[in-house]
């Protein structure tokens, strides 16, 4: 596999606090990467250094082949090719559906209107909500404005997709219909990097699962391993308590 | 998502209880409905008695709410109060371009634009401090004085000029207001897309911050609607410089009247629109939306 994401021995902290204390990662394409571990554990901070929305203090992160952690680098540039999905959908609210799918693709792609449109509107049938296009945010479900958003991060065809705790915002019979739509994207051949507490789901569609333990990665190993016969006593301590709850 | 109840659902009998309640509602709004009616003409009376006995009586209505006067005095008001009008509709657009100017001149991010940003913060501490009849003498007699404009410009003109600098001075504040109460994770959102801050601005900061302050802008609107009338003190014949020369006239004062009154007539509309918005937005935010 060649890879897409590379970090090499990452740092960050804020204040006095280490959040990432070491990480080195290597995510290659297609596959599918599952970041789990307590709250604080720092899965949510390691994907915003990707995004270039935190600086990081020390080590290098890349693209591709690009050091995006290069403060020479436009981090415009860098975004532009990858999407991410928060918590809390954060879709435009002024916007209708297909113009928060759209916005990427003509502003800073610079497609033209109909084709733009007509990409969008196919993105929206694979993600099932036609009817919703013209549609505001505020009126559709939590499950449907996390599909939406996930439609709007791939809309540009990124060369890495962030999901960050996607569905720890939803109901739990809202949760099905997201963690679908990503099965199909992994299946169809999408690099993914996700944090996540939905354990069955990581066992399930993930190729790799990393465990993070306080700013660092304690294990990491295919879904069988890491879940099946956890190496270190932290991980152990951790999965129980999904299993027995 | 609620599933709609079947269609077949047979009409179902209203309780017995509820038949109750709703006659108990009934009578409590009925009985809230003739308390308000007494309670508004029972102060009515008194302060119509109270005004009616008052030893100067006969000679306000004389001199303040003469009829005659009123309608002899009303065409020349009528005149100057269409340049107030002008001056309304001229002010409250470039009021609106430059206060936003301003406000988005005040988020510039980078060292480059530091100049430009201490500026804008300097002009609205100026500006929101200083009294409109002092920025009115001093552009309105000031400018000209300076000689560098060679021809000699209307009054009203340089009313539009100081109205808009004291305005915009509020509304950028309105606005740098709203573009802050733009929840980060809108602005991260975006760009995320990789959308650059200019356009991140201007997509979807700035939309979404109009929206959230419009009542506010509107409330300045109306605050504007009566301030066109301190232009008078340049000497252009608006409503007020208007109403003056009729007072001297006819040694009355009902012309005042006469253009309070219009003034007023313009401000109601805006007023009870601006009531509307508000509490449009306000249902609007109980049901759970995000405008």
């Amino acid at each position: 596999m060649s890879g897409v994401l590379h970090l090499e021995d990452v740092w960050k902290s804020f204040d006095d606090h280490a959040v990432l204390r070491g990480i080195d990662l290597e995510v290659g394409a297609g596959e599918v990467v599952a970041l789990i571990g307590a709250s604080g554990s720092g899965k949510s901070t390691l994907l915003r250094t990707v995004n270039l929305l935190e600086p990081i203090d020390d080590g290098r992160i890349r693209l591709r082949d690009e050091d995006i952690s290069d403060p020479r680098v436009d981090p415009d540039s860098v975004r532009a090719r990858i999407g991410v999905v928060f918590q809390q959908y954060n879709l435009f609210p002024h916007l209708t559906v297909l113009a928060n799918i759209t916005l990427a693709l003509r502003h800073v792609h610079r497609m033209g209107r109909r084709q733009a449109d007509a990409a969008a509107l196919a993105l929206l049938e694979r993600v099932g909500l036609t009817d919703k296009a013209q549609s505001h945010p505020d009126r559709l479900s939590g499950g449907q404005q996390q599909r939406v958003a996930i439609a709007r991060a791939i809309a540009t065809s990124p060369d890495l997709l962030l999901l960050d705790e996607i569905t720890s915002a939803l109901d739990p019979e809202l949760v099905g219909e997201v963690l679908d739509l990503v099965r199909a994207l992994a299946d169809d051949g999408m690099t993914i990097v996700m944090a996540t507490h939905e354990m069955a789901f990581a066992r399930d569609v993930a190729d790799r699962v990393v465990f993070l333990d306080a700013g660092r990665i304690l294990e990491q190993g295919p879904p069988a391993e890491v879940f099946g016969a956890p190496r270190e006593e932290r991980t152990r301590a951790f999965l129980a308590r999904f299993t027995t709850s | 998502m609620t599933l709609a109840p079947p269609s077949d659902t047979p009409v179902r009998p209203v309780s017995e209880i509820e038949l109750e309640r709703r006659a108990f509602r009934k009578r409590q709004g009925a009985k809230s409905v003739l308390i308000s009616v007494v309670s508004t003409l029972v102060l009515a009376v008194v302060v119509w008695v109270t005004l009616i006995n008052t030893p100067g009586w006969e000679q306000v209505t004389q001199t303040f709410f003469n009829w005659d006067v009123a309608v002899a005095s009303f065409p020349r008001i009528w005149q100057g109060f269409l340049v107030n009008l002008q001056v309304l509709a001229v002010s409250a657009v470039l009021v609106v371009l430059f206060g936003l100017l301003i406000a988005t001149i005040r988020t510039l991010r980078g060292p480059v634009w530091l100049p430009l940003r201490a500026a804008a913060a300097a002009y609205t501490d100026l500006f929101r401090g200083l009294p409109l009849i002092i920025v009115l003498y001093l552009v309105g007699f000031g400018i000209p004085g300076l000689g560098l404009i060679p021809v000699r410009l209307p009054f009203a003109f340089w009313g539009i000029v100081a109205l808009t600098l004291t305005y915009s001075a509020y509304v950028a504040e309105v606005f740098r207001a709203g573009i802050e109460a733009v929840h980060p994770s809108q602005r991260q959102a975006a760009r995320s897309l990789g959308l650059s801050h200019a356009k991140t601005m201007r997509l979807i900061v700035v939309p979404q911050a109009i929206r959230k302050v419009t009542p506010a802008l509107m409330n300045d609107f109306v605050a504007l609607q009566k301030d066109v009338g301190l232009i008078s003190v340049l000497g252009a014949v608006d409503a007020v410089r208007a109403a003056q020369i009729e007072t001297a006239t006819y040694f009355n004062f009902t012309p005042y009247v006469v253009a309070g009154l219009l003034f007023v007539l313009l401000a109601i509309p805006t007023i009870r629109l601006t009531d509307w918005y508000t509490a449009r937005v306000r249902a609007r935010e109980q049901v759970g939306g995000i405008v």
